[in-house]
């Protein structure tokens, strides 16, 4: 089965910056259905990869496939929309209701109005939220755990193959966090996506992911199954452990 | 008093002045803001740009008012004596504040929003109409009625090169030292200022998100 990621040899290097890269030769790829969960501290490279994925950065080298398509060839914004993205402060639109940030990309891509509601309403409860008392809110008027599972249903809505996640569960309250992550996990199974998982909250990555990368200066220090990461001898995954 | 029989006996030719007043402001903020937003605009995608443009509206915006109808009347095309001289300069003091505020207002929307739409697959045209011009533009019109306000005030002056106006009355009065003259064109003026003002930010308010 083609992957529905594939990454092979990424590096960013900063333009202007003499030679700092933030990601350096990068390979991985994502099967359908298969969660890799990015590990790594604050500054690591983790949301550096996110972009280079969806191209809101150029990459400097390497190739990303999207299943079995060179991305470098199509449009950024095409690229985008078959990208599910849910971006590390969340950003819904202030200005739209919950029901219009959930039924964006739809809007973009020029679905019927009847269309996008009934997707709306189907995304709303798939996340846990009344679409009744919910689709026409403000996003002002939500919880800080209401608004993450918006920006979750609103990467879902055009159903891409792909779903880019940067910590979509931080900022949160230990005990929603824990919610959030069970319903996620469910979710997980259904959708049957091939998804990248932004965190750096170890226990999450372990029950969230099929397998484990941990990146550590711009590189992947490791890349293994959750029984793999358990066991390794890596400092860099042996610190991580600890510090859960 | 004198003002008010002032008015009952030239009802038709204030009536007149008034009306040449707002069309004097209208049209020239109207062209200000369609020159002064797509410029701030163009600011927000095109940084470099930005020093020299906002740079170059502020050296218009300190020219005094009537140097600068006297600058323009000699030039072809754009400049003589009337109301389409009065106009450029009205439009080149009322473009500084549109497009400072477009420029500001635009670049104020969160960037974690702006991420988000451009993340999602919105081009660069979607971005702005659907994203940062609605978010912005509270503090878009806030540009407007500030030049709104100052083109009242300074199209009075508008009646030095013969472009009509509440001006007429105040000129005709400081030359034949007649009070109630001069008052029968200020009084209006600042009144129009104020209502300017008040109904413009009422508007803004509802616009601001
Ligand atoms: N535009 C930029 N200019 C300069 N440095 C940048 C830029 N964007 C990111 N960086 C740097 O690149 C490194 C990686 O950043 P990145 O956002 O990918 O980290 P992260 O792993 O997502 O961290 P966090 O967990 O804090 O979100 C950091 O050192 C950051 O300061
Ligand atoms: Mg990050």
């Amino acid at each position: 089965m083609t992957p529905v990621l594939e990454v092979r040899d990424l590096s960013y290097r900063l333009p202007g910056a003499g030679d700092r890269h933030l990601v350096t030769a990068l390979s991985f790829s994502v099967a359908p259905g298969e969660t890799l969960v990015l590990l790594g501290r604050s500054g690591s490279g983790k949301t550096t990869t996110l972009k280079l994925i969806n191209r809101l950065l150029e990459p400097t080298r390497g190739e990303v496939r999207l299943q079995g398509e060179a991305t470098a060839t199509l449009e950024p914004y095409r690229l985008r929309r078959r990208i599910g993205y849910v971006i590390q402060e969340i950003g819904l639109f202030p200005h739209f209701t919950v029901a219009q940030n959930v039924g964006l990309v739809p809007r973009l891509e020029g679905w019927p109005p009847d269309r996008i509601a009934g997707r709306v309403r189907e995304l709303l409860a798939l996340v846990g939220l009344d679409p009744d008392e919910f689709a026409e809110r403000s996003p002002r008027a939500l919880s800080g755990g209401q608004r993450q599972r918006v920006g979750v249903a609103r990467a879902l809505a055009a159903d891409p193959a792909l779903l880019l996640l940067d910590e979509p569960f931080g900022a949160l309250d230990p005990i929603t966090r824990v919610e959030l992550q069970r319903e996620f996990r469910a979710l997980e199974g259904r959708l049957g996506k091939g998804m990248v998982f932004v965190t750096h909250d170890v226990r999450e990555g372990l029950l969230l992911g099929t397998r484990l990368g941990l990146m550590h200066e711009g590189r992947l220090a490791f890349l293994g199954t959750a029984e793999e990461f358990r066991r390794s001898n890596d400092p860099q995954v042996k610190q991580f452990m600890e510090a859960a | 008093m004198n003002l008010l029989r002032f008015y009952g006996d030239h009802a038709r030719e204030a009536f007149g002045l008034l009306g040449q007043h707002l069309v004097l402001v209208g049209a020239s903020t109207f062209l200000a803001v369609l020159i002064g937003v797509p410029l701030g605009v163009l600011l927000t995608r095109r940084p470099a740009w930005r020093g020299p443009v906002l740079g170059l509206a502020n050296v218009f915006q300190t020219i005094p008012s009537l140097a600068l109808f006297g600058f323009l009347i000699p030039l072809p095309f754009l400049g003589g004596i009337g109301a389409r001289t009065a106009i450029v300069a009205l439009v080149v003091y009322a473009l500084l504040p549109i497009v400072r505020n477009t420029y500001v207002g635009i670049s104020g929307v969160d960037p974690a929003v702006r991420e988000a739409g451009r993340g999602m697959g919105m081009t660069d045209g979607q971005l702005l109409t659907m994203v940062e011009i609605p978010l912005g533009l509270g503090v878009i019109f806030a540009g407007v009625r500030v030049a709104t306000v100052v083109g009242v005030g300074t199209a009075t002056i508008a009646a030095a090169i013969g472009a009509g106006g509440l001006g007429v009355y105040i000129f005709r009065g400081v030359s034949t030292v007649d009070d109630t003259l001069i008052l029968a064109g200020a009084l209006p003026a600042a009144i129009l200022a104020l209502i300017a003002d008040g109904l413009l930010g009422l508007i803004e308010r509802r616009l601001a998100r």
